[in-house]
């Protein structure tokens, strides 16, 4: 029997809802992250899906955009982590509060 | 269906006896011919002209107290001894080391002497070797030891940067052969060039990407932590690097990734460059294997020859001489092919 | 038997990514999202992405948690003595109201049919989710982009290396 689209989708709603839930919760900027890397991974996952289930390459072209782009904003993303933790000693993103009213 | 599940585990069971019983042996033929380019004997007591000598190390590397300082991270501790010698393993899944052989007549369908074919052979290599790197930056990190952690983050930072020169270098070699997948390189290199009309020369892809052999080699002694790049590891510096809190078992587990690796890079150098399998007469696996051991032989050469390159020195090698030369490697391949 | 290898790997998946946002440390965080990316790599397979998954091991698992594990080292992250922010009542009930809303949305949409049904075995010209279809494909419809992307990865390098640069004073 076909694994059916809707099995291949709930398992990426879950995963992204896993990656919310790390994002709202956490407070480890890289943790927070990695959570981010994770939603990236489900709609990759729902890209690749349907273009299999809609018989279309764009879906899978787009995901190799996706994960180029996401590249990229690792190596930024992390860049910033280590000049935050250059100038206030902590990755604690409660701590990051200077334009707080 | 049962039939192609049970040759399968044949090939499997062969391949891993194989290349574990040839990583006990490398340790045997290094040593020897190390000493004989020292002129000096090498293992001669255990067993005759010391042939025993790698069952006897291993014996006494499983005898050894197996010591876990009690303040590393245990979980990871235990796990990266695996981590590294796992993809070394894995990464003999595609390679291919023979002909299509009924085996002298024995079997009635013939059997392809390679575990399976995937169409991006090639890249699930590269794959496979990159997952490696966890397991030296996870020692070092577990070990709970400033020099450990130093000397596996310099290991690691030493991998990823000759990997990009090691992927480009192949470059040109999937624009001759057309394809990613490792059976069908080797086909592409089949048959004959007749230079000036009258010496025969194989096909093999060294002859027409002879810069391309020379960068994925370089690439490969340092991928596999060997000299002239084997600061991270050398007895002098840095205590032992990452494995300094690894006794035992583990550590064995180290070292055999390390030649596991070699025998790696050097299957993957005959597929991909002196043509694998192919031979003029005779049977194919022995054609790959003697490219393979002239390879480890090379491997061992340059040990015994050449001095240690230092870290800065290293790096600066691999980024602003190798990966420029791979780049012009790529855009002169791509240039000769669209030439006609 | 797909459905078998399906199941597995989408139980792994999301055992790991539960196990990502609780732990402690983030070391253990980044090994639980390798796991999980490696899980999704093989669902790929599944789904005939014959290239994508090998550039998921490659890219993902292989560079990017790379980097994430050489800044975890060098930043010298410890383990968290209390990981948890207990949200307030105000956040909890925007929460469940936003539930609410999704589920019933949700509900609408399978009522009328707005799932669409599988088709049969998918084709294209030089096989589907092959390296040369989304190559030729990468450098006739989608060339554009690819260059752009060229551009991205310069910029993204150039600005990693200027903001992480030591400050030689």
């Amino acid at each position: 029997m076909q694994v059916p689209l809707s099995a291949y989708l709930i398992l990426s709603a879950f995963l992204f809802i896993v990656g919310v839930v790390g994002v709202a919760t956490r407070r480890n900027a890289l943790i927070i992250f990695m959570c981010i890397e994770l939603m990236l991974n489900a709609v990759n996952l729902t890209f690749l899906a349907f273009a299999r289930f809609l018989n279309s390459m764009d879906g899978q072209i787009f995901v190799f955009f996706v994960m180029v782009v996401a590249a990229a904003e690792v190596a930024v993303g992390l860049a910033i982590i280590i000049a935050i933790y250059r100038n206030r000693e902590t990755v604690d993103v409660a701590e990051l509060n200077l334009l707080k009213w | 269906m049962l039939e192609t599940l049970i040759v399968m585990l044949v090939k499997i069971v062969v391949v891993f006896g194989a290349l574990l019983l040839a990583v006990a042996y490398m340790t045997w033929i290094e040593r020897k011919v190390i000493a004989d380019i020292q002129v000096r004997l090498g293992p001669m007591r255990v067993g005759p002209h010391g042939l025993l000598q790698p069952i006897a190390d291993g014996l006494k590397l499983m005898f050894k107290e197996d010591l876990i300082p009690s303040q590393v991270e245990r979980v990871v501790f235990l796990l990266a001894p695996s981590l590294s010698i796992v993809p070394a393993f894995i990464a003999f899944a595609v390679i291919p080391f023979g002909d299509t052989t009924t085996l002298f007549g024995l079997l009635a369908k013939p059997v392809a002497l390679h575990i399976t074919d995937i169409d991006v052979g090639v890249l699930f290599v590269f794959g496979v070797a990159s997952l490696g790197v966890y397991g030296i930056v996870l020692a070092g990190w577990s070990s709970n030891n400033k020099y450990s952690l130093l000397g596996g983050l310099r290991s690691s930072a030493q991998l990823i940067s000759y990997e990009v020169s090691m992927g480009l270098s192949v470059v040109g070699v999937l624009i001759l052969a057309g394809s990613l997948s490792l059976v069908e390189i080797v086909k592409a290199q089949a048959g004959l060039y007749w230079w000036l009309g009258m010496l025969p020369i194989p096909r093999w892809f060294i002859f027409s990407q002879p810069l391309g052999f020379l960068i994925y080699f370089t690439c490969a002694l340092a991928e596999t932590n060997r000299a002239p790049f084997d600061l991270p590891e050398a007895e002098t510096e840095l205590v032992a690097g990452f494995h300094t809190e690894y006794s035992s078992m583990k550590f064995a587990m180290f070292f055999m990734a390390e030649y596991a690796n070699m025998i790696t890079v050097s299957a993957l150098a005959t597929t991909m460059f002196l043509g694998g399998w192919l031979g003029p007469i005779g049977p194919s696996p022995v054609w790959f294997l003697g490219k393979v051991f002239l390879l480890l032989f090379l491997f061992i050469w340059f040990r015994a020859t050449l001095p240690r390159f230092r870290y800065d020195q290293l790096m600066s090698f691999g980024w602003k001489r190798l990966l420029p030369l791979a780049l012009l490697n790529v855009v002169w391949s791509a240039l000769w092919a669209l030439r006609g | 038997m797909e459905l078998v290898i399906f199941t597995g790997l989408a139980l792994v998946a999301a055992l790991a990514a539960m196990l990502v946002i609780v732990q402690r440390h983030a070391v253990y965080s980044a090994l639980f999202l390798i796991i999980t990316m490696g899980a999704l790599a093989g669902i790929y397979i599944l789904l005939e992405a014959y290239f994508v998954w090998i550039v998921q091991v490659i890219v993902y698992a292989g560079a990017i948690m790379v980097v994430f594990l050489f800044v975890i080292m060098l930043l010298d992250i410890r383990r968290e003595p209390d990981p948890w922010t207990p949200p307030g009542r105000g956040r909890i009930l925007t929460a469940l109201l936003l539930s609410v809303v999704l589920l019933v949305e949700l509900g609408m949409a399978v009522a009328q049919r707005l799932v669409l049904p599988p088709s049969g075995a998918p084709s294209v010209a030089g096989g589907f989710g092959t390296t040369q279809t989304v190559g030729r494909l990468l450098f006739t419809d989608y060339l554009f982009p690819f260059e752009i992307t060229s551009v991205i990865l310069l910029v993204a390098m150039v600005g990693a290396m200027v903001l992480a640069k030591k400050r030689l004073t």
